[in-house]
C-alpha cells in the first residue's frame, strides 16, 4: 500500500433502457460467471443483474444487485417517465425483504454485483460483454477520495444470517463448527 | 449427474387431476437428443393411430430443447407436439421466447398432458410445486392478457406463461398458443383448448449444469457478437422497410394473384412511417442477441408482438395497406389465431360470398369493405358462430362442409393444411420434394439450408462456396454447377431436400432457433450454427461424444420416427403432392421420377414407408415390428432396394 490517499476508481455500468431487447443474456452470463465452479451452471434467478420486464407496458429495466438491507423502505416510489409508468422499486437494486429479487433461491442469502472481480481482471463485466445492443456499457473513472474496501460476499452473507438468526446464535454455531474442525 | 437436461418430465392427467414427476431414461437422449425427437418417441409409444385427435388419449407435449437453459445463445424454441384434427396427422409447432428455459430451471424437460379437464383450468408450475388451478375467470380473455392476469394473481412477475385465446377455447383449428413475444402456430392451440387448458405458467429457480463448463463458455461467448453481426441470420426481412420481396412474390387474396406493380418507393416511405409510428421497440428471445420481434402499440389495441411475415399476411389477403395489418393483428393475436392460415380462410370466405356460394343468410349484415369483412369473419370464427363454425375448421374442411361448389375454392391446401400463398410459374425440383414429403405441414419447417436461387456470376458463386462452412462437400459441387434458369439434377434435388429437412430435425431436438441455423443458410450461406459446429456445443453441454456424422444420424432417425407416426395414421404416396396450382407449369413424369428417387434415397418403399432395413439400421426396430404386425410392411418389403446404401456413402 502506498502512503498517499489513493484515488477512488468508480466502475460504472450505464444502462440505456431504450436499447434493451429483453433477451436476458446478461442474466445468463452473470449466473454462469458466478457459479462454482465457474461456468458450471446457469440460473437467471442467481444472477446479480435482472431485467425487470413488463412487456405489455414496454418496460425493460436491467437492474444490478446492490446492497443488502434487512429492512423495507418506509415508503415506495413509482415513476412515470414519458407517460410510461414503472412499477414500484423498478430502479432499485437493493436486496431487501419486500421482494424476491437478488436472493439465492432456497437459502435466501443476498446476492450483490461485484463487477465480476476476477484475477486477471476482465476487460468488462460479463453482463456488459454479452450485451451486444449496448443497453449496458461499461466505463471506469477516477474520483477524488479514499478508496473504499469492498465488502466481501461472505461478509454480506454473514450479515444477513446475523439479521435473520441473531449474531449470538451465529457466533455459537461458528464456534461449534471450528471446534469440530479442530478435532 | 444429468447435464444440460433435467432428467425429469412432468406428466399431467387433466381428466383425473393427477400430476407426476417422472424420471426419464438417459439412453433416450443419446438416441433422439430431446425436444421433438424424444416427444416423437412418447407419441409413438402412447398414442396409437386409432386415437382421435379430440380423444382424451391424444397427448399434448411441450418439450424444451436439449440445449435450453445452457449458456448457448439462441437455444430457446419450445416444441409443441400432438395430433391435429385438421389433418388427422402429426402436428408440430415451435415457439421462441422464454418458456422452455424457464421450464428447465423449474426442473423439467417436458410437460406431457393427457386427458381433458372438466372445466377450464390452468397449470401452475413453480419448481417442485405444481397445481391445476381453476381458470373460469379467464374464459374469453385474450392470450397475452391471460398471461398478465395470471402473473398478477400469482404475484410472480417472473413467471412465464403460454396461453390460448378465444380461438383455442372454442377449438378453432387455426388456434395458436401465445407466449410473450412468440406464437406456436400450425394449429396446436386447438388441442390445448380441447383439453380445457387455458394456460401454463411456469417459474423455475434451479441450476442447469453443463458437462464441460470452461470449454463450453469459450465457444459460447464469441457467438453473441457473431450472431449480432451476422446479417444473414435472425429475421433479416422484418428489419427491412423494402417489402418488395414478399409483396411481389407472394399471392394476394385467397392465394390468388401476384401484384407486381404494387410496390414502389412512395409506398415504402408510407409503410415505413406506419411501422415507425406503431413500433415501441424491437425485442428478442431468451439469451439471443437478435431482435426479431416488434412490440406494437396500435391505437385502440393492447400491446402485442409482431413477428415474421405476419406483418403482411392479413393486408395481402384483404388487399389492404399495412396499417390494416397492424390493426387486425392486435385482435387476432389476442384471440390466438395463426397469422398464416387465418388470412387465407378469411379471403376464402369472401371469395365464396362473391361467387354467391355464401349468401346474406350465411353472412347477415356482411360489410362491403374487405377490411371490415375480415374483422366480421374473425369474430364469427373464434366464437364458431353461424358460418364461422365451418370456417373454424380450416379451408379444406370448410369447403366440404359448405359444399355447393366451395371445394373448387380450396386450391392452396396440402394434406388438408393451408400453405403459404405462393403461386409460381415453373416447377422447382427440390421444392417439389420438400412440399410433397414434409411432415411438418409448411415449407418453412423444411426449407432453409441450400440457397433458393443460384448465383449468376461465376466468380461470386465461387466466393460463396469458399466461405460456405455450413455445407457438406457434395453441395458445393452442385452449387458451383447450378446455372440460372436450370434445374438441379434429380440426385442433387433429393440431397438438397434431405439436407434441408435434416437440419430442422436437429434444431427441433436441441431447441436452437431456426433463424440461427436450419432456416438461415439459404440466404448468404452463413448460419451461425450448422452441422459442423453444433456437435461441439452439444458435446460440451451434455458430455456426450458426438460428431457431425453422429448428429446427422440422429436427425435421420428423428425424421424417420416422425414419418412413421404419420405412416401409421395412414399417410401414403397419394397424399404427397403440393397444392395443385402451386406451379403453373408442372412435369408429372419428372415428379414421379423425383419422388421415386427420394423414397429410394431415404430407404423407403414405393409408398413412402420406411423399410424394415432402414428402420432397423436406425435402431427403430420397434417401429418396423409394429409396421409388420399391422400389415403396413410385409416381410418382403423389408428387403432393401439397391440404392439405399448410397445415402450412407454420400454423407
Amino acid at each position: 500500500m502506498s502512503d498517499g490517499p489513493k484515488k477512488k476508481v468508480v466502475k460504472d455500468i450505464k444502462v440505456d433502457l431504450d436499447k434493451c431487447i429483453g433477451c436476458r443474456a446478461c442474466e445468463v452470463a452473470c449466473s454462469a460467471f458466478h457459479a462454482r465452479p465457474k461456468y458450471s451452471s446457469t440460473n437467471p434467478s442467481m444472477s446479480r443483474i435482472r431485467v425487470v420486464i413488463d412487456d405489455l407496458n414496454d418496460v425493460y429495466v436491467p437492474i444490478r444487485a446492490g446492497d443488502y438491507t434487512p429492512a423495507e423502505c418506509t415508503g415506495r416510489n413509482t415513476y412515470t417517465i414519458n407517460g410510461k409508468q414503472y412499477k414500484e422499486c423498478s430502479f432499485c437494486g437493493v436486496s431487501c425483504p419486500s421482494r424476491d429479487l437478488f436472493k439465492e433461491p432456497g437459502s435466501g442469502l443476498p446476492l450483490k454485483c461485484d463487477m465480476c472481480e476476477d484475477d486477471p481482471p476482465l476487460s468488462e463485466p460479463m453482463c456488459v460483454q454479452v450485451c451486444t445492443h449496448d443497453a449496458l456499457t461499461y466505463q471506469e473513472r477516477e474520483e477524488e477520495g479514499q478508496a473504499e474496501e469492498m465488502q466481501e460476499e461472505l461478509e454480506i452473507g454473514l450479515e444477513s444470517l446475523a439479521d435473520r438468526y441473531g449474531l449470538e446464535k451465529l457466533k455459537d454455531i461458528v464456534a461449534r463448527m471450528s471446534m469440530k474442525t479442530d478435532k | 449427474m444429468r447435464y444440460a437436461e433435467t432428467g425429469f418430465n412432468l406428466e399431467i392427467d387433466l381428466s383425473r387431476g393427477n400430476i407426476e414427476r417422472v424420471a426419464t431414461d438417459p439412453k433416450l437422449t443419446e438416441i433422439y437428443l430431446g425436444g421433438q425427437g424424444t416427444a416423437g418417441k412418447i407419441q409413438w409409444d402412447r398414442v396409437p393411430p386409432e386415437v382421435d385427435p379430440f380423444s382424451p388419449d391424444n397427448l399434448l407435449i411441450f418439450s424444451t430443447g436439449l440445449l435450453h437453459g445452457t449458456p448457448i445463445p439462441g437455444a430457446n424454441r419450445t416444441a409443441v407436439d400432438t395430433f391435429s384434427p385438421q389433418t388427422n396427422l402429426y402436428s408440430h409447432s415451435l415457439f421462441g421466447g422464454f418458456f422452455g428455459p424457464e421450464l428447465k430451471h423449474a426442473g423439467y424437460d417436458k410437460i406431457v398432458i393427457r386427458g381433458k379437464a372438466s372445466d377450464l383450468v390452468y397449470l401452475w408450475i413453480n419448481n417442485d410445486k405444481v397445481e391445476i388451478r381453476d381458470a373460469g375467470h379467464l374464459r374469453g380473455k385474450g392470450a397475452l392478457e391471460t398471461g398478465a392476469l395470471i402473473k398478477e394473481e400469482l404475484n410472480d412477475p417472473d413467471a412465464q406463461v403460454a396461453a390460448i385465446g378465444l380461438a383455442g377455447e372454442n377449438r378453432v383449428y387455426m388456434a395458436t398458443i401465445e407466449h410473450a413475444n412468440s406464437s406456436a402456430s400450425r394449429g396446436v392451440g386447438v388441442i390445448m383448448g380441447d383439453k380445457r387448458l387455458k394456460a401454463i405458467a411456469v417459474r423455475g429457480t434451479k441450476d442447469i449444469n453443463v458437462a464441460r463448463p470452461a470449454e463450453l463458455f469459450e465457444i459460447c461467448n464469441p457467438m453473441y457478437q457473431e450472431i449480432y453481426d451476422n446479417p444473414y441470420c435472425g429475421d433479416a426481412f422484418l428489419h427491412e422497410d423494402d417489402e418488395g420481396w414478399h409483396v411481389n412474390n407472394f399471392a394476394w387474396g385467397n392465394a390468388r394473384e401476384r401484384q407486381k406493380d404494387f410496390w414502389n418507393k412512395e409506398r415504402e416511405e408510407k409503410w415505413k412511417g406506419i411501422s415507425d409510428s406503431v413500433r415501441l421497440r424491437w425485442t428478442g428471445c431468451y439469451n439471443c442477441p437478435k431482435d426479431c420481434h416488434q412490440a406494437i402499440s396500435y391505437p385502440g389495441r393492447q400491446t402485442y408482438f409482431q413477428k415474421c411475415y405476419s406483418k403482411l399476411t392479413y393486408a395481402m389477403a384483404a388487399y389492404k395497406e399495412l396499417d390494416f395489418n397492424y390493426d387486425i393483428l392486435g385482435v387476432t393475436q389476442e384471440h390466438g389465431l395463426d397469422g398464416y392460415s387465418t388470412p387465407q380462410i378469411l379471403a376464402f370466405a369472401i371469395e365464396l360470398y362473391e361467387a354467391g356460394i355464401l349468401t346474406d343468410r350465411d353472412l347477415p349484415k356482411f360489410p362491403s369493405d374487405s377490411g371490415e369483412r375480415f374483422f366480421y369473419l374473425v369474430e364469427k370464427i373464434v366464437r364458431r358462430e353461424g358460418i364461422g363454425d365451418a370456417l373454424a375448421n380450416g379451408v379444406y374442411h370448410a369447403a366440404r362442409q359448405i359444399g355447393r361448389g366451395a371445394e373448387e375454392f380450396d386450391h392452396n391446401s396440402m394434406k388438408k393444411f393451408e400453405q403459404l400463398p405462393l403461386k409460381l410459374k415453373m416447377i422447382n425440383y427440390p421444392y417439389f420434394l420438400m412440399y410433397a414429403t414434409g411432415e411438418k405441414m409448411t415449407i418453412t419447417q423444411t426449407e432453409g439450408s441450400y440457397p433458393q436461387i443460384p448465383i449468376a456470376d461465376k466468380k461470386e458463386r465461387e466466393q460463396f462456396v469458399k466461405n460456405w462452412d455450413a455445407a457438406p462437400e457434395r453441395f458445393k459441387k452442385w452449387f458451383l454447377e447450378w446455372e440460372p434458369r436450370s434445374h438441379p439434377s434429380v440426385e442433387a434435388s433429393v440431397n438438397i431436400c434431405d439436407w434441408n429437412e435434416t437440419m430442422h430435425y436437429i434444431d427441433d431436438a436441441i431447441g436452437t432457433c431456426a433463424f440461427l441455423s436450419s432456416f438461415r443458410g439459404q440466404f448468404g450461406g452463413r448460419p451461425p450454427y450448422h452441422l459442423y459446429n453444433l456437435p461441439n456445443f452439444i458435446s460440451h453441454a451434455t458430455g456426450m461424444d458426438l460428431d457431425s456424422d453422429a448428429l446427422w444420424e440422429i436427425g435421420r432417425r428423428n425424421r424417420n420416427l416422425i414419418r412413421a407416426l404419420n405412416v401409421r395414421r395412414g399417410l401414403r404416396r397419394m397424399d404427397e403432392k403440393p397444392p395443385e396450382d402451386h406451379w403453373k407449369i408442372r412435369d408429372p413424369e419428372m415428379e414421379t421420377k423425383l419422388l421415386d428417387a427420394y423414397y429410394e434415397f431415404k430407404g423407403w418403399n414405393n409408398e413412402g414407408i420406411p423399410t424394415t432395413e432402414t428402420l432397423d439400421e436406425l435402431g427403430l426396430d420397434y417401429v418396423s415390428a409394429d409396421f409388420i404386425e399391422r400389415g403396413i410392411l410385409t416381410d418382403s418389403e423389408g428387403t432393401p432396394s439397391q440404392e439405399t446404401s448410397s445415402e450412407k456413402e454420400k454423407k
